[in-house]
């Protein structure tokens, strides 16, 4: 359309010596960098990556490898459990924060601390805390109760339930912020109207929040589970992967097939996570990108 | 008449007001333990770290002490990884904003042929799960003899980087009037002019944010940066913290305290351009 620069009719310019107006010459050297940087970190990577997975021994080694089939089902539960947890607790939260009151303006300032603070040290926080031996929380408990407490990460289910709520404790802030945009947008008219018309709490939420919040809510949530694939660090920095292996999740297992120096088991392992992970980000770029 | 600043003593409102404490309570509680428990070591001296205590019974700095005179094994190369980590966080954030930047004003304003597409390819990068895409990155980094190399991470971050500026700084792009491009050629202006003397002060906001956003990507970032670096004198601080872990009777106290020193910068860049981040960021970062 000649609604840029490139008018070719409409604009007075040098006469073209070639198909390209000097607009769209000056528009693919500056795309240039970032193709450039695209082929060779993107596409160059993802080419050799899915080479070296190609033998179908890779996932016959991987079927049989115990640690695998573990992680994928951890992965599965990060996913559909912690992911729908931290959802619905945003949601529930961002109704708090939508309250206007001076402290809850304030207390929304520091609740984004986690997001706005690197993950590393509070992670490896919260694992000195959950030490069993010299942890402020085994503390507590035996003053408490004069029993020792639990050997919080030695145990596959409870490390687990760790790292998903050190996920939640991180990202929270981050969903709770976006799903407060979504409600400050409704119309308050509408609240008023329910208000006068004496709708209980409940009737509100599910006649007028919800409705508007839907689309928002579930687009969260895919992208969420889409990004908790990629965490690494609230399982490696919390658990690595132990006790025996038994807490990885497929983002911190093919980092271990690497470390092992068995770089095509790394990406056959990521190879079986795409049918998965390919239909979500499909649906995200229909989602996205009109 | 009522007096100013006296409001009606009512029931209901206590009872409002007692439930969202009931609320408030535990979320400030929740979100504030970790960094508490952090800054509580940082401040308290071995012993009284290792006791429970909610307050040490001698309060010190000497932690910070230790930490800036690099008086520990651990700790012997601070101010280089310190350096490095700030390095590699202001490249990244110059070499995104520089190629997001051209890359949407490409799209956005002149429309390139092909430009739609690039845009779909940045979007499908973007959802890639940055774990996912490390095994081959790590593979190809070695490729290009770049291992150990700080390129390596700077590279890798702008390309984890920049799919997202882009998206970011195309939307807002659109929304800026065609007319002033169509009056800036009328005055005669090269593109290149239009990019710099009309395009850039007006996207200065999103600029400042999408700068914000690519520095802190850089400065948090684990994952890549303990796989690509590995030299003391080449990591960055993350994967000096994570190092600590080698040893068994790891200084913890050490620990968090570099670790709450390292945490500083990003919150306080974070609050200094909140008001940038919240606007620019979280309006791209999902449409409904």
């Amino acid at each position: 359309m000649a609604i840029t620069l490139s008018g070719d009719q409409a604009m007075p310019g040098p006469p073209l010596s070639s198909r390209l107006t000097p607009a769209q010459v000056w528009g693919i050297i500056l795309l240039a960098p970032y193709l450039l940087v695209f082929l060779a970190f993107v596409v160059y990577p993802v080419c050799y990556g899915l080479w070296l997975a190609r033998a179908p021994s890779n996932y016959v080694a991987l079927y049989n490898d115990p640690i695998f089939a573990r992680a994928a089902v951890n992965t599965l539960i990060f996913l559909v459990i912690g992911i729908n947890i931290k959802m619905l607790i945003a949601l529930f939260l961002s109704g708090f924060f939508a309250q206007q009151r001076t402290w809850i303006k304030w207390l929304s300032v520091i609740f984004i601390l986690p997001w706005a603070v690197p993950s590393i040290p509070t992670i490896l926080s919260v694992r000195f805390m959950l030490n069993p031996e010299w942890g402020m929380i085994n503390h507590y408990i035996f003053s408490l109760t004069g029993d020792d407490g639990p050997n919080w990460l030695n145990d596959p289910t409870v490390a687990l339930t760790m790292a998903i709520a050190v996920h939640i404790w991180k990202s929270l802030p981050f969903w709770t912020l976006i799903l407060i945009t979504g409600r400050l947008a409704i119309s308050h008219d509408l609240f008023e109207a329910a208000e006068v018309d004496g709708a209980s709490w409940w009737q509100k939420f599910r006649y007028i929040t919800w409705p508007s919040m839907q689309t928002l809510y579930i687009t969260c949530t895919l992208l969420s589970m889409i990004w908790t694939l990629g965490d690494f660090n609230s399982v490696y920095l919390l658990t690595g992967g132990g006790p025996a292996d038994l807490t990885h999740v497929l983002a911190t297992l093919g980092i271990r097939y690497l470390r092992l120096d068995q770089l095509s088991l790394a990406m056959a392992s990521i190879v079986c996570a795409m049918p998965f992970v390919l239909p979500l980000v499909y649906f995200m770029m229909k989602r996205l990108s009109r | 008449m009522k007096l100013p600043g006296v409001s009606e003593f009512s029931w209901r409102d206590v009872a409002t007001e007692a439930r969202l404490l009931l609320i408030g309570i535990p979320v400030f509680l929740w979100t504030m333990i970790p960094i508490y428990h952090m800054f509580l070591f940082a401040i308290s001296p071995k012993e009284d770290a290792f006791s429970g205590k909610l307050w040490p019974d001698h309060p010190t700095l000497h932690n910070f002490q230790i930490v800036f005179k690099q008086q520990h094994y651990f700790l012997r190369d601070f101010y280089i990884q310190f350096w490095n980590s700030t390095v590699i966080a202001v490249s990244v954030g110059v070499l995104t904003l520089v190629i997001a930047t051209s890359a949407a004003f490409a799209i956005s304003r002149l429309k390139v042929p092909g430009g739609r597409t690039v845009l779909n390819l940045a979007l499908f990068t973007y959802f890639i799960p940055a774990a996912f895409l490390a095994v081959p990155m790590y593979r190809t980094m070695g490729n290009y003899g770049l291992l150990n190399n700080h390129w390596s991470l700077i590279l890798a971050m702008v390309t984890i980087a920049s799919p997202y500026a882009i998206w970011v700084l195309k939307q807002a792009s659109d929304k800026l009037p065609v007319e002033l491009d169509e009056a800036a050629v009328m005055d005669g202006a090269t593109t290149l002019q239009i990019f710099r003397l009309v395009y850039l002060p007006l996207m200065m906001p999103s600029l400042v944010a999408i700068g914000t956003y690519a520095v802190l990507l850089a400065w948090n970032e684990y994952l890549y940066a303990f796989l690509l670096l590995s030299n003391d004198r080449e990591i960055t601080l993350p994967v000096a913290l994570g190092n600590f872990l080698a040893a068994d009777d790891s200084p913890w106290e050490l620990l968090m305290t570099t670790g709450f020193i390292y945490a500083l910068p990003p919150a306080a860049v974070y609050y200094a351009f909140r008001r940038y981040m919240v606007g620019g960021l979280t309006a791209g970062a999902v449409k409904s």
